[in-house]
Order: structure tokens, then sequence, then C-alpha cells
């Protein structure tokens, strides 16, 4: 992943040279062409399975997703065109194949149609994509707002506090019959405000303090934040009993805390804490406790005569597909009843597209992830860079937790498959998480010395 | 920090490869464990995703597949529900399959790798054959006749095509719908528990899989092991029988329903049906004999399948003298199937020659394609031929100028044997009444049917139950239904 120093090697004292990187924008386009026409294909193989017809709104959707397309293109091409040319066919690819699937679900519940609203949050998403693009003209202008990031983002993460809790997790707002994740946007506001703050403190916080045994301690003067942190972590926890978001803030803290200062020390205090906390509260909350036993014997309920769980229909959904998957619109993961559409949303994707189509899944997401991490190796100044690495970690941290989780790899912890669940708020995230890894890696490729090519 | 980038970026490839092999995992490795688990309803869903095969009789399919758009999408229903239960059983998502359905289950249901032209590439596809149907030898006419015959009364009927083994009929009554357990609903729940409290057992196959004491009938066994055995060489010959008899080594006395048995030849035994001259005849052929022909005949046979299993009707053979006499007038421990004294009747018959009776005449995929055929069984050699011509005397004899002159059809040759079972503590029960015949039409070259039917009617006077009076008449019917087809 980290194929990197492949070009022309030149001394480090040396200046940037002049070397203009290829725009690629034409690549981009066809790719993204190649996106919309898979996700298209997608949705006329579900509705001739299923209905053995082609679904009447194939050409709408396929116009809509294409206009959606172009119009991200064309924001990348007029502001952004050194950008990587990847990262939008990439979430545009995903982002279509969550339409399809979503909609493959849909025909199964008809009380219940998914598929209209997220294709109207998804265009809100490359909306705001768009005007990300064409509005940011430099990233470094927001690390002028970490401290607004930060507020804004703790008010967002306590807001869910104030409204009633949902099976049993208090991460959703209702405003006029929509609901919304207010941890999703949290995710992006707390990933500036880290790459901020570390890239200003970070000489302060790489001073070693005491040495315990093998390990050099950070000081106790700039154990404050993380500790700070952790108790933020927490205190979402025990709030809102939501496992995930915790997780993928804290994991987030510690990655960029450590890329940031280099030090080893932290990660050891971060999984310490980490653990601690975890324990603690799966003592105490008998939520996540069964999280941890469901993970431990996800056929405990079969044993006991009470029908298999949702994991353990997840698990029968994905062993359903084998290698080569039963077909779109042809699998049966309905069966996993509540949140097939959101969190268990891969248990469909490898029901029906198998081991083959799910690791393309999953190499699509580790591309993504690391096309950002390659803009924040080739940038120059530290903002950039933690704010690119803080960024596709999100990807791959929420990514990792909510694949390990239906799949049976880690307890499951509710949280949304990045552009492929449902839910309007996660989609719109998404978006924005692209948008900034585009600007960041126009101002990378543009600025390209040679050294480690982006 | 480009190296500390590196390494974070390392730690996200660990992730990625995690996630990579624990999904080989599941869906290589464990795949076929939890598609095999019993909570996994993807099986139940293929298997009634698709139209059920159909069980054909007569050409026509008796059966359907209904859509119902549910998870468990095909129900079974049943054009002639309770005419043909025994011998379809029923396929319900809830409590299995029994009989037909279930015997040829793989073929009805798709599973059966002889359906699929290219197994290799279904297996690879995960594809699914669609249900083959099973074509039966069932004589849609002479079921009918059956079971129009019993009407109300408690009761079972078996007929075979003596030549082949062909089962022409098999019916059972009082019957049900199998229809009412197709599905997955509260209504199926009700109608199982229903039937299964019903005194009267609907669900039982009373023509396969109950064994009634067979009486009098089973004398077509003991006449036929006293040929067989030499014991007697001359149907009119005088036999020393005594009547009354005093069974061997008690004090317990045996006579007659009707007089002038004392010494009685074969024939005339035969034809007033005297329990003393048969029950003396059974103590002088001995255990031996009497077993030997009584197994050749099917009896004590535990592997009989046609295909599903059929109940083994017994002929005790650790038995006394006494014993013996009982049990060679078809009581003690004689119990018989209906099926088995068709199987008896048929042999007699046959000339002697025992064919093993069988339900399934083919199978063919849902386009008419034959996959396999009746596999053909060797006959069982049950008796002598010339036993067997003189049995078919003495059972004509019977319906001619005896006890089932009910069973006389004209234009055709009948032979039977009629039979009262008593039963019970003190034969206090409600006799059962049996009649065993075969018949062959004067144009046909050999007898074309086997019958044996059964009657317990406890609503009846008991000097009513007679088999010459109320089982002859519907073995006739079902004999006529299959002469005239």
């Amino acid at each position: 992943m980290t194929k990197a120093g492949t070009g022309t090697t030149v001394a480090a004292d040396t200046p940037a040279p002049a070397v203009l990187l290829p725009r690629r924008r034409g690549i981009e386009l066809a790719l993204i062409v190649v996106a919309v026409l898979l996700s298209v294909y997608g949705y006329c193989h579900v509705g001739l399975a299923r209905t053995g017809a082609v679904p009447p709104g194939a050409v709408g959707y396929g116009a809509g997703l294409g206009v959606l397309a172009l119009l991200a293109h064309l924001a990348v091409r007029l502001r952004a065109p050194y950008a990587d040319p990847l990262l939008l066919p990439i979430g545009v690819l995903l982002n279509g194949l969550g339409l399809v699937l979503i909609y493959r679900l849909d025909l199964q519940t008809p009380g219940d149609r998914a598929a209209p609203a997220q294709l109207v949050w998804s265009a809100l998403g490359i909306t705001l994509f768009a005007y990300v693009v064409a509005a940011l003209r430099d990233h470094r202008v927001l690390q002028r707002y970490a401290y607004v990031c930060v507020a804004a983002a703790l008010v967002l993460l306590t807001l869910p506090i104030f409204f009633p809790a949902v099976n049993g997790a208090r991460i959703w707002i209702r405003i006029a019959g929509f609901s919304i994740q207010p941890g999703e946007f949290a995710k992006v506001l707390l990933a500036v405000f880290f790459a901020a703050y570390l890239a200003a403190n970070r000489n302060a916080l790489a001073y070693a303090g005491r040495r315990v045994w093998k390990l050099q301690l950070p000081t106790g003067r700039v154990l404050g934040p993380i500790v700070a942190i952790w108790l933020v972590s927490v205190g979402v926890l025990i709030l809102e009993r939501d496992l995930g978001t915790s997780l993928l803030f804290f994991g987030l803290f510690v990655v960029m805390l450590y890329v940031a200062t280099g030090r080893t020390g932290w990660i050891a205090v971060g999984l310490l804490l980490a653990t601690l906390g975890a324990v603690a509260v799966g003592r105490m909350e008998p939520h996540v406790a069964a999280r941890i036993q469901d993970w431990l014997h996800p056929f405990a309920s079969i044993e006991a005569g009470q029908g298999p769980g949702q994991l353990a229909q997840s698990l029968f959904a994905f062993a359903a597909g084998g290698v080569l998957g039963t077909g779109l619109g042809l699998g049966h993961s309905i069966l996993i009843g509540f949140a097939t559409k959101s969190d268990f949303i891969l248990a469909t994707a490898g029901e029906e597209l198998g081991l083959a189509g799910l690791s393309a899944i999953f190499l699509l997401y580790g591309l993504l992830v690391e096309r950002g991490y390659r803009a924040g190796l080739a940038l120059r100044e530290p903002f950039g860079r933690l704010l690119a690495v803080g960024l596709a970690s999100i990807v791959a941290l929420q990514v990792f937790v909510i694949a390990g989780g239906v799949t049976g790899l880690i307890p499951l912890t509710g949280m949304a498959m990045p552009f492929l669940a449902q839910g309007g708020s996660s989609v719109v995230t998404n978006w924005a998480i692209v948008a900034l890894l585009i600007r960041v890696s126009h101002s990378a490729r543009r600025q390209y010395d040679g050294q480690v090519a982006p | 920090m480009t190296r500390h980038i590196r390494y974070a970026a390392a730690f996200c490839a660990l992730l990625l490869a995690a996630l990579l092999v624990n999904a080989a995992r599941i869906q290589v490795i464990q795949a076929g464990a939890y598609d095999d688990n019993p909570a996994n309803r993807r099986q139940d869903i293929a298997r009634y995703g698709q139209p059920r095969g159909d069980i054909l009789v007569g050409g026509r399919p008796v059966t359907r597949s209904e859509d119902t758009g549910e998870s468990l999408r095909y129900e079974r229903t049943y054009t002639h529900g309770p005419l043909y239960a025994p011998v379809t059983g029923f396929s319900s998502q809830r409590y299995g399959t029994t009989f037909l359905e279930h015997a040829a289950d793989g073929a009805l249901s798709g599973t059966d790798p002889m359906l699929s032209p290219f197994t290799l590439w279904n297996d690879l596809a995960r594809a699914r054959n669609p249900g083959g149907d099973v074509v039966t030898t069932l004589n849609a006419a002479a079921q009918q006749a059956a079971f129009t015959g019993l009407g109300n009364r408690k009761g079972a009927v078996a007929a075979i095509e003596p030549a082949t083994g062909r089962i022409l009929a098999l019916v059972s009554t009082p019957s049900y719908d199998p229809g009412a357990l197709s599905g997955n609903g509260p209504a199926v729940t009700r109608s199982w528990l229903g039937l299964n409290e019903d005194p009267d057992k609907p669900m039982l196959n009373r023509a396969v899989r109950q064994t009634y004491p067979p009486g009098s009938t089973f004398k077509v066994v003991t006449a036929a092991a006293a040929l067989d055995a030499g014991v007697i060489k001359d149907l009119d010959q005088r036999t020393d029988s005594p009547d009354p008899y005093t069974l061997p080594g008690t004090r317990t006395t045996l006579r007659n329903a009707t007089h002038g048995c004392a010494h009685a030849s074969l024939r005339l035994a035969f034809e007033k049906s005297c329990n003393t001259v048969f029950a003396k005849l059974g103590v002088d052929v001995g255990v031996t004999d009497m077993a030997a022909t009584a197994h050749a005949f099917g009896f004590n046979d535990t592997r009989l399948r046609i295909p599903y299993s059929v109940a083994p009707s017994t002929f005790d053979t650790s038995v006394d003298k006494a014993q013996l006499a009982l049990s060679s007038i078809g009581q003690y421990n004689t119990r018989a199937t209906p099926l088995q004294m068709a199987m008896v009747s048929a042999a007699v018959a046959n000339g002697g020659q025992l064919r093993e009776p069988y339900l399934v005449e083919r199978i063919t995929t849902n386009r008419g394609a034959t996959v396999s055929t009746a596999r053909a069984r060797p006959p069982r050699q049950a008796m002598n031929p010339s036993t067997a011509r003189h049995m078919r005397e003495l059972m004509r004899n019977v319906v001619e100028d005896g006890t089932g002159t009910h069973a006389v059809i004209p234009g055709a040759t009948v032979g039977g044997k009629t039979g009262t079972a008593q039963h019970g503590v003190d034969n206090s029960g409600t006799p059962y009444a049996w009649f065993v015949s075969w018949a062959q039409g004067d144009h046909d070259l050999e007898p074309k049917v086997a019958v044996a039917v059964v009657v317990e009617d406890a609503s009846a006077h008991r000097r009513e139950i007679t088999g010459g009076g109320v089982a002859a008449p519907i073995a006739r019917a079902v004999m006529e239904a299959v002469l005239r087809s």
C-alpha cells in the first residue's frame, strides 16, 4: 500500500523541481463512466432476477447517478485538476453499488422503501462534495477553524442525548421526519481538529517524559488532551451506548497521535486506556456485554431453541454466497431482519456477489485508503499530511469495525458501511471526506517535488 | 513523519488482510457447515421455491403446487386428497413428508442427481432441477371403487396385478386431506393436532401400516402349505378331522360356525371355512413347513418397500401345537396387513409366483422424459405350480358355491376366500370382515387383479360383519373396475 519512492529519486537537499504531474482527468472521467455503467448494470440485474423485467426506473437511476457524477467531475476538473483520479470513481462506484443493494432489499420490504431517500441523500452528498471542492481553495484554511470544529463536534455529539434511544443506542436526532446521526459529521470535524492540534503541538507531544520499564511515557502536561479525548469517547459510549463511534474516535486519535509524534508510547497508553474503558463498559452496560457474548457464541440462541440471532443470520448469508455468490437479487439476506439495509448491508453483498464480489469491495476501500495515505505522504506540511492520514484512517477503521463485526471477526457494533449502507448522514459525511481528500491530493500532486510519487 | 505514515498504512493493510482472510474463512471453509445448520432457512426456501413435481395416477396428476408468494413459496395441494392420501402422504412445510411424498422426495423436490443431465454444472452453478414427476401404478377406477365401497366404514383395500406386482389400488378409510397440512400457518397446526387426536386415526394407513388378524383368509396359506408339504394329496379326500377339535395338549375345544365339517375334504372344508379342519391341518403340516410357506408369501418380512415401508405381517414360529393350530386359522399371533393378504391372493392367481408389490411405475423429468423405471424384481415361488392350480380351484369354489357368492362377476372367473376375524379380550371386539380374491376376465390370458379387503366397523351389528356380506361386494367392485379398464 505504501509503494512510494518508485519515481526518480532526487537528493534530499535539492529544491523542488518544476515537474508537473499529468492531470489525468480523462482517466477519471472514463472510470466514472465505468462506475456508473456497473451500477446501472447491477440495478437492471436486480430487476431481471426478481421480477423478470428491467426495472422501470433504470434510465432515471442511471441518468441521475451519471449527472451527479458528472457534476462532481466538473468540479474537480475546474478547481482541483491535479487531484488523484481514483478517489472520485471509487466513491461513485461504492455509492452506486450501495443504491443497488438498498433497492434490491427494498423489493422484499414493500412497506419500507429506502432507495429513493438514499438517492436524495447521495445527491446532497455529491452536491456538498462539489461545493467543498469548488469553494475550499486551499485545505490549510481549515487549520484556522480548528477550535470551531471541535466545539461543533462536541455539540453534535451531545445532541442525541436529548433524543429518545433507538434500538438501545442514542445516536439519532429526528427533525421533521428525517433521522440524522450527528456523530457522522463529528468524525470529519474531529479529524480536522486533531490534524490542526497535532500539527501545532507535535514537538511538545513528542518530548519524552518518564521512562517506565521499556516504555517512554509522555510528560504529564501533554497527557491532558489525550485523557480528555478518552473521557469524551467513554462519555459517548456510556451516554449514547454507541460502542462503534467511540471506538472509531479513539482509534482515529491514537493513529493520528502516533503519526504526528512517532512515539510508540502513545500507542501503548492508548491501548491501555481503550482496554480499560472497554472492560469497564462491558461490565456495566448489558447492551455491550450482550454484543460480546453474541460475538463469542453466535449460535447460542439456536442451541437455546430461540432461532438464529442477527449475527448468525449474517454468517449464514455470507456462507450462502460462497465464492461466486448467488447473483444479485437471488439471495435471502432479508432473513437478517432488522438493519439489513444499514449495518448488515455487507451481508447482502457477501451473499449475492460472493467472496469474489466482497473482496472486490474490500479492495475498493483499500484503494481509497491507500490514495489518502499516498496524498499524505506526498505533502510536505504537517497539517495536510495529518488531515489526509486522519480522513483515510476514518474510512479504514470504519470499514474494519463494521465489516469485522458482521463477519464475526470482532464484536458487532452498529456503524454504517461507508457509501454502501442506508443512512443519509453517513453518505453525506463520506462525500465530504472524499472532497477533502481530493483537495489534499490536488495540493500534493501539484507541488510534486519528485521525492514521493503521489 | 513519513516513516510513521507508512507504519500506519501498513496497519491499515493488516486490517484489510484480516477482513479478507476472515471472509474466506466464512464463505469457503465454514460455508458448508453454515449452509447445513438446521436454523438456516435457505435450504427450505430453495426446496419450496420451485413447484414440486407431481404424483400421477392414470396419466393425470393428483397433486398440484400452489404459489403462495410467501417465503416458503409453493404449497402442496391434492386434487383428490382423501382418496389418494394412503399413497401420496403429505408434504408439509412444518411436518415434513410421508409415504410417496417422502420416499420419492429427491425426485419431487428436484435434488435427485438423476434428474440432471449435467450434474457437475448444477453443483457449480448451485442450480436446482425442476421437480420430477412420479408415475404410479394405480388404477384410478379401482382406487375410486374401493374408496366408494368402503364409504363411511373403517377399513382398507389393497389390489395388485398378480403377474407384475403393480399395486392397482391402495385405500384406507377414514381418510383425510393431506393438503390441510401443507404450509406453515396456525391452520396447519390445528389440522395436525386435530388429525392426531381423532380417535378414528385418519392418518393411519390401514392398507400397509396396520396389521389385523387375518382369520379364515389365512386358510389359503394353510391349505397351500398342506398341499405343498404333501399332507393333502387329493382335494376331495376325506380328512381325519374331528368336530369339535380339541387343541393338542389342552382341554380347549374348537368349533365351527357351520355344520358338516367333521372329516370334511379340503375342498368342502375350504368352501365352508371349517376351523377344525384347518387347525388340525396346520398341526399336521408342522411349524417348520407352515412357517416356510408363510414366509414365502411374505410374512415376517421386514424389508418390503413399495417404495415406502410396509408393516411386517407376522406368523409366530415359536409356538406349541395348540398355538400352531390357532395360528393356522389366522388367530393367535398371526397378523397381516391388507397388502399382505392381497399378495397371498396374487401368488395363488399367478401360478404360485409372488411378485413384490410396487407403487412407482417410473420417474420422469418435469418434461416427461423417463429417468428411471421400476426395477425388475425377481419372482419368488411361494408354492408349487400344481398347488397354485389346486388353490385357484378351491378359491373359485368359494365364490361359486360357498361363502363368497357376493363376489361373482359375470364374464369373469373369480376366486376368493372370506374371513371373519375375532379379536379383543375373549373375542369381545367387533370382528373384522375380510375378503381376499382374484379375478380373470374370460378373454384374459391370466388373472388381472388380486384384492384384499378388510372392514372394521364398530357401528354395525356383530352378526352382520362377515367377510362374504360386507367385504366381498367391495372386492367385486374393485375387480370389476380393473377388468373393465
